[in-house]
């Protein structure tokens, strides 16, 4: 029992109406988003509610091919991108995650108050100097500036996340491994990264839902249309469909961006909801 | 003392440590697992903030070398910049007003939703759904629909009789509808603070319903000085991350911070300026002084934070 469950009933009775009620109103956008693209255009407009009267596919099919490049094109670039993101982030973070955790070493202290201090830092500062050099390496319009940056740690919000899990594992264990002959090297990958598995888990979660969604840096670092990620195809669209009435098309291409999101939570809601609560991830 | 709270906020920086005799040889393996992170931390991020240090007095287009111009970026920026000064407003009212609205929207709903059963789970996860959805391109693109003069908000209005208007394109309201955007994602610091209600000891509670505390009373005097320390950490994530809001404005928008630059947020103003115009050196000013606010807003949280936030001694 907890303090909430402690209120009288009608007061849990108002409570749990107010909740629906909330409930719906934040999610009917969204069922809104996903019965529309279903509709006919001109239903689009005249029907507020979620039960299509007539109901149509084309918005897919016409959506899919609308910018010469088949959408699904842009869904693999975006897929590429994020897959290379998260092996970089599951690499490089857990690697400099044992050395904060585990190892004794100079300056380890300031090394890792520089750490966090870099995740309050706002990346347009390094950005545009980023760019500069991105440019003149002749690498603008490639995935490399998106995808190269994770190799090298750059989200100090998972090595903060690994940290902490790697701090609630026992020392036994290293000491048990150590005992064995294990060196260091030996003891991250045979005893720490396996047993880090739920944190990596977050940590390639959280690595997909930003990098699904980011849209800055893709925005300046690819022009070229078949480079497209799927923001930038869907930014695209608005641009491409200006003047027409395509609402059809566009709902139905941001339902399909929005689909690997929807399942990733749907799969994984448990651990995402820990994983913020424990480490205050944004979400 | 300084440290003290923020490792109270931030419990990672506590590092109640008990270290085995450290052997000689584990700062090599150190240097070795910090390699990544190392090269990472001196080529992209304190030489990129070096140059842009340096480039932020200067005039720079890409295409000529820079040219120095020493404080002028700076000195135009805030005192004959008149959109600059607008996205600084903007962007202000936009912080002030979402992020104390979003995380007590936030801190309400954890707390009605405290009990740790399968429907307080369910609604939790309907809750959270948008602020994970919220950032994304899509999203825009449904509030642009939602919020248009033919959008489901009218026809909504409509059938009550209320002649709408096109709410992204009406200067006193298109920052609104961002405004409701952000709130809408509540999630996120919702579910910290679930966390945090959902361990306040039982014990607590049973003695001060005892005692006769009604609801309204136990809220006040037990759950908020007992969250008050992830208050100051939602408030503070929050206002970080809304300050560098770019994708709704973007989206709604077209790109250009319209009507008027109503939704001319400061990120959207530094994108124009850096890659449309090609202004690096004063884009690169701008990151500058973005930095230098946000760090003020977080100390000025830390430093008011002593007045209102309760630690557990």
């Amino acid at each position: 029992m907890t303090a909430a469950t402690k209120t009288s009933p009608p007061g849990r009775t108002i409570r749990a109406v107010a909740l629906i009620a909330v409930a719906l109103l934040m999610s009917y956008p969204l069922l809104w988003l996903a019965s529309s693209s279903l509709k006919p255009e001109q239903l689009i407009f005249s029907e507020p509610g979620l039960i299509p009267s007539a109901f149509t596919w084309s918005n897919y099919a016409d959506g899919w091919s609308r910018l010469g490049v088949p959408f699904g094109a842009f869904m693999l670039n975006s897929a590429v991108i994020c897959i290379l993101s998260i092996v970089g982030n599951l690499f490089s973070c857990s690697l400099a995650a044992y050395a904060f955790a585990r190892l004794e070493f100079p300056f380890s202290k300031l090394a890792f108050a520089l750490m966090l201090v870099t995740l309050m830092l706002p990346f347009h500062v390094t950005v545009l100097p980023q760019y500069i050099v991105f440019q003149s390496l002749g690498l603008v319009n490639t995935i490399v500036p998106l995808v190269l940056p994770k190799f090298f740690a750059v989200d100090a919000f998972f090595i903060f996340l690994l940290v902490q899990f790697i701090r609630g594992v026992p020392r036994d264990l290293d000491q048990a491994a150590e005992m064995d002959g294990c060196n260091k090297y030996q003891i991250f990958f045979y005893i720490i990264f396996p047993i880090c598995r739920p944190a990596l888990v977050l940590v390639a979660i959280f690595t997909f839902l930003w990098t699904w969604n980011d849209f800055f840096s893709q925005l300046i670092y690819l022009s070229q249309v078949e480079r497209y990620t799927a923001p930038l195809a869907l930014n695209l669209f608005i641009d491409a469909t200006s003047g027409e009435s395509a609402w059809g098309m566009l709902f139905a291409m941001s339902v399909i961006t929005l689909l690997p999101l929807f399942v990733l939570f749907v799969i994984f809601q448990r651990q995402i909801a820990e994983g913020i609560a424990t480490t205050g991830l944004k979400g | 003392m300084a440290l003290t709270r923020l490792r109270r906020v931030f419990p990672a920086l506590a590092k109640p440590r008990v270290r085995s005799a450290g052997s000689a040889n584990d700062w090599k393996a150190a240097l070795v697992f910090l390699t990544p992170w190392l090269l990472g931390m001196v080529l992209l991020t304190a030489l990129p903030m070096i140059g842009s240090a340096i480039l932020s007095f200067t005039s720079y287009d890409l295409l000529s070398p820079p040219r120095w111009v020493g404080t002028a970026n700076y000195q135009r920026l805030l005192t004959r910049d008149p959109r600059y000064l607008q996205s600084l407003e903007v962007t202000t009212v936009y912080v002030l007003v979402s992020v104390p609205l979003s995380v007590a929207v936030a801190l309400i709903i954890a707390v009605s939703l405290s009990a740790t059963t399968r429907t307080a789970n369910f609604f939790r996860g309907v809750f959270y759904l948008p602020s994970l959805l919220g950032g994304s391109v899509a999203i825009g693109v449904l509030w642009r629909q939602l919020f248009g003069s033919t959008g489901l908000v009218n026809s909504v209005l409509a059938a009550f009789g209320v002649q709408g208007t096109s709410w992204i394109g009406d200067p006193n309201y298109a920052l609104g509808t961002l405004i409701l955007l952000h709130v809408w994602q509540f999630g996120a610091p919702m579910v910290i603070f679930l966390a945090g209600v959902r361990q306040i000891p039982k014990e607590v509670v049973e003695a001060t319903i005892m005692d006769g505390a009604n609801p309204v009373q136990r809220f006040f005097r037990i759950t908020l000085p007992l969250l008050s320390p992830l208050i100051l950490f939602n408030l503070v994530m929050q206002t970080i991350t809304a300050f560098q809001a770019f994708v709704p404005a973007y989206v709604v928008s077209d790109g250009t911070g319209g009507p008027v630059d109503s939704t001319l947020f400061y990120t959207l103003y530094l994108y124009l300026e850096g890659f449309r115009n090609f202004r690096m050196g004063y884009a690169m000013a701008m990151a500058w002084i973005l930095l230098f606010i946000i760090g003020a807003f977080t100390a000025l949280a830390f430093w008011a934070s002593r007045f209102w936030v309760h630690y557990e001694s």
